[in-house]
């Protein structure tokens, strides 16, 4: 048994009569019952290594087998049916509830879900949790499983919403199946699972342990060495994130990133251990803070993971996320383009990622400086591009008459941050005419703004206001480049330059000397 | 500078502690929205504020998207609320989570032009919306004072002396009762009255990092122990 969980309705396939025959219309010769001796080995492997507990096999076949079975034997049609390969692994419960999950997963990456398969996967992954739940599993999974089965399942749920949201395309036969199933998928429904998880692998105690030295999980990597299971704990870990992002895709910021609070994203956390934990948290960090107007935090951390993907981006080109890695990264250029128009602390910006930064986006950050319709065309554009896929989350109106309505969250979430583009006008301008100067006038700085005095001092101070963030903690944070203060009607200009830092540069240039050194020790002469 | 947020966020705790407590453990939970809609009224009688219920009961409201379940009263308590609570950003957290067409309702439309007005700093144009408004705003008390907090903190985020005029605008206060609340301020928060250029008074903010970039830290000149900690190896 791969947990000692003991499923009291009897044998597995009884329970799913109906997947089998709810394939995806027109496919080739698809049997659902037909099992390839391929397959037969592939779940007997996987199935042994998981009683064995070998989280290195595990893996393998879960990043390796899996996807070239998937490559080359199942690209336009489905993974045999549960019910036929679940002979091949003792009827094992769970395993076949792991099975399933991969089967969807397939079938969502690859085919279109129909509507049954849809509330079927949510069925799955509500025994799927439930047993991790309320069951005593003993299994050890791969990090990078754990996170894939979280990760999926909150994108089936968008996936969803974007689905019900556009009722005008929907036949007769999916509209029943929507009201049938008004509960699967239902956005309390998937925030509960999260929480649930969260709580039961009591996983905030636990890294709060760790802080104090009570208890190891950093450390290691998450697993457990022990002999215990790892996947309620890392399922709770990954919750966290999954609730981030959530959270964002509700337009929920605040609330988003109170979820992720317990993991320190300052340090190096599990978070980073799987490629696509770390760039979805980041993701969805960065951006909760952008719109928080906290953008030098965002810039930090943009800034931080670009470089790391630009480092070790080639360690990943096999990976089956490797594209959607492409695709975060674009995305968050994009983004970083937009904080830093907003926010030009570039000096926080690593000279590799600037590069690329300026190759991608120059012309657009250079006209995103002037405010007029087209740079706000340009900030409509990439804010477009980079954003979540917001969702609206609330059940259908399946009555007449019946409208699309999967376009509306996104389109509040852009005309709200274009508003706040807006606010900042003029902050580009007064800037520029403030780094000439280390001391001006107010009359005379509102001549050269075209304003009027009054007006002026309001600049200065929507400046001094947009350029300060609060952060979680109340505290004021200074986001600016440029600074001033004005006594009375003179304004003293202050730019803040970095002095260059040595310090840095020196033991990064020791460690290359000492490496030197000894590659010249290794070298005998003869 | 943290103002005076932390010894209200003291107080909401004690007032709070079951509401904030069922908001902690059940956040998803679509059961508490009374409990929440009437918390809103008490923070309101009782002058505190938690950010996190009212988040969550318009998260509440906009999962189970009916409008007329919906309070429109209730939404705009909170809306006023949150304008009380800058320079954070709350209001605009809160329209994040409020549907298109419900901002489109005329309390929520005048709300977001004073949001505006206060976002850019045009204190003069805010008091004389706000004035037009005020039956919209009396509901809640302390709303001025909030607001005026607001306009002291961005005017001492910017001026280290700021001429008596444009801070009598800002805080939309003027003569008698101008010249007494400077006299409270002299004597309680360290604010200096100084001649100004022959014309008018010129009053000293407190110093603070802000206004005066000279006393902000300066981290950039330390190295920290973890790098330094990687030539360890090549030091022994």
């Amino acid at each position: 048994m791969v947990s000692s969980y003991e499923y009291d309705d009897g044998s597995y396939d009884s329970r799913h009569p109906s997947s089998a025959a709810s394939q995806p219309g027109g496919d080739h010769g698809y049997d659902p019952n037909f099992v390839p001796d391929s397959v037969k080995t592939f779940v007997g492997h996987l199935y042994r290594h998981i009683r064995e507990k070998n989280v290195y096999e595990i893996n393998q076949m879960y990043e390796g087998s899996f996807q070239l079975l998937s490559e080359r034997m199942f690209r336009e049609t489905p993974w045999p049916s549960v019910e036929a390969v679940a002979q091949y692994v003792d009827k094992d419960h769970v395993f076949c509830l792991l099975y399933r999950e991969l089967w969807f997963r397939h079938v969502y990456a690859r085919l279109s879900p129909t509507g049954r398969q849809r509330v079927e996967s949510w069925d799955n992954y509500c025994s799927l949790f439930g047993v991790v739940l309320h069951g005593v599993v003993n299994m050890q999974l791969p990090n990078q499983w754990l996170w894939d089965m979280v990760d999926e399942f909150v994108y089936q749920f968008q996936s969803q919403c974007q689905y019900r949201a556009k009722l005008k395309s929907k036949t007769e036969e999916e509209l029943q199946l929507l009201k049938q199933y008004d509960q699967a998928w239902n956005v309390y429904g998937v925030l509960n699972y999260l929480q649930a998880l969260v709580e039961k692998s009591m996983i905030i105690q636990i890294l709060e342990r760790e802080k104090e030295g009570l208890e190891q999980f950093t450390a290691t990597d998450g697993y457990d060495y022990e002999g215990g299971s790892n996947v309620l704990k890392m399922l709770g870990y990954y919750s966290m994130i999954g609730l981030l992002r959530v959270h964002c895709l509700l337009g929920d910021y605040h609330t988003g990133l109170k979820c992720l609070a317990p993991i320190d994203i300052n340090e190096q956390g599990v978070y980073t251990i799987v490629i696509g934990s770390q760039i979805s948290t980041i993701y969805h960090y960065g951006f909760a803070n952008l719109m928080l107007r906290r953008y030098v935090e965002a810039i930090r951390e943009f800034n931080k993971i670009l470089l790391s993907i630009l480092k070790y981006k080639q360690f990943h080109q096999k990976s089956p996320q490797y594209d959607q890695i492409l695709k975060k990264n674009e995305q968050m250029y994009a983004m970083l383009a937009i904080c830093v128009s907003l926010c030009p602390q570039t000096k926080l910006i690593d000279e590799n990622v600037g590069a690329q930064l300026k190759e991608k986006y120059n012309d657009k950050m250079v006209k995103m400086q002037r405010f007029d319709d087209e740079a706000y065309a340009i900030y409509d554009e990439l804010f477009s591009y980079a954003c979540p896929k917001f969702i609206t989350a609330s059940a259908p109106v399946l009555e007449e008459p019946l409208t699309n309505y999967n376009q509306d969250a996104y389109r509040l979430q852009l005309k709200l941050f274009l508003y706040e583009v807006k606010q900042q006008q003029l902050l580009a301008s007064v800037r520029s005419f403030l780094k000439l100067y280390s001391k001006i006038t107010v009359a005379k700085l509102s001549t050269y703004m075209e304003v009027d005095e009054a007006t002026l001092r309001t600049i200065l101070m929507t400046y001094k206001h947009k350029m300060h963030a609060v952060n979680s903690d109340g505290k004021i944070i200074n986001n600016s480049d440029v600074d001033f203060y004005i006594i009375d009607d003179v304004v003293h200009v202050i730019e803040t330059k970095t002095p260059k830092r040595y310090g840095d540069y020196f033991l990064s240039q020791i460690l290359k000397f000492e490496e030197m050194i000894t590659e010249l020790d290794k070298i005998k002469l003869d | 500078m943290v103002r005076e947020r932390e010894p209200l966020q003291q107080q909401q705790q004690q007032v709070s502690y079951t509401v904030e407590q069922l908001v902690a453990v059940n956040p998803y939970n679509p059961d508490i929205l009374t409990d929440l809609e009437n918390y809103v009224n008490e923070q309101i009688s009782s002058q505190t504020y938690s950010l996190d219920a009212n988040l969550c009961l318009l998260r509440l409201y906009q999962l189970q998207f009916e409008p007329q379940r919906m309070s429109i009263q209730i939404v705009a308590r909170i809306l006023i609320k949150a304008l009380m609570a800058m320079p954070a950003p709350d209001f605009s957290l809160c329209l994040f989570l409020i549907p298109e067409q419900v901002q489109m309702e005329e309390q929520f439309k005048t709300l977001i032009v004073l949001s505006h007005y206060l976002e850019t700093a045009r204190f003069h144009q805010f008091w004389e919306e706000a004035a037009k408004n005020r039956h919209i705003l009396e509901v809640v008390p302390g709303f001025e004072a909030a607001i005026q907090a607001y306009a002291i903190h961005v005017l001492s985020l910017t001026y280290q002396k700021v001429p008596r005029p444009v801070l009598a605008e800002a805080i939309n206060t003027e003569g008698l009762s101008l010249d007494k609340f400077l006299e409270y301020q002299v004597a309680n928060s360290g604010w200096v009255l100084e001649k100004g250029n022959g014309r008018s008074l010129l009053i000293a903010l407190p110093r603070n990092e802000f206004n005066h970039p000279e006393l902000r830290k300066n981290t950039a000149d330390g190295i920290p122990l973890e790098h330094v900690t990687r030539i360890f190896g090549v030091l022994v």
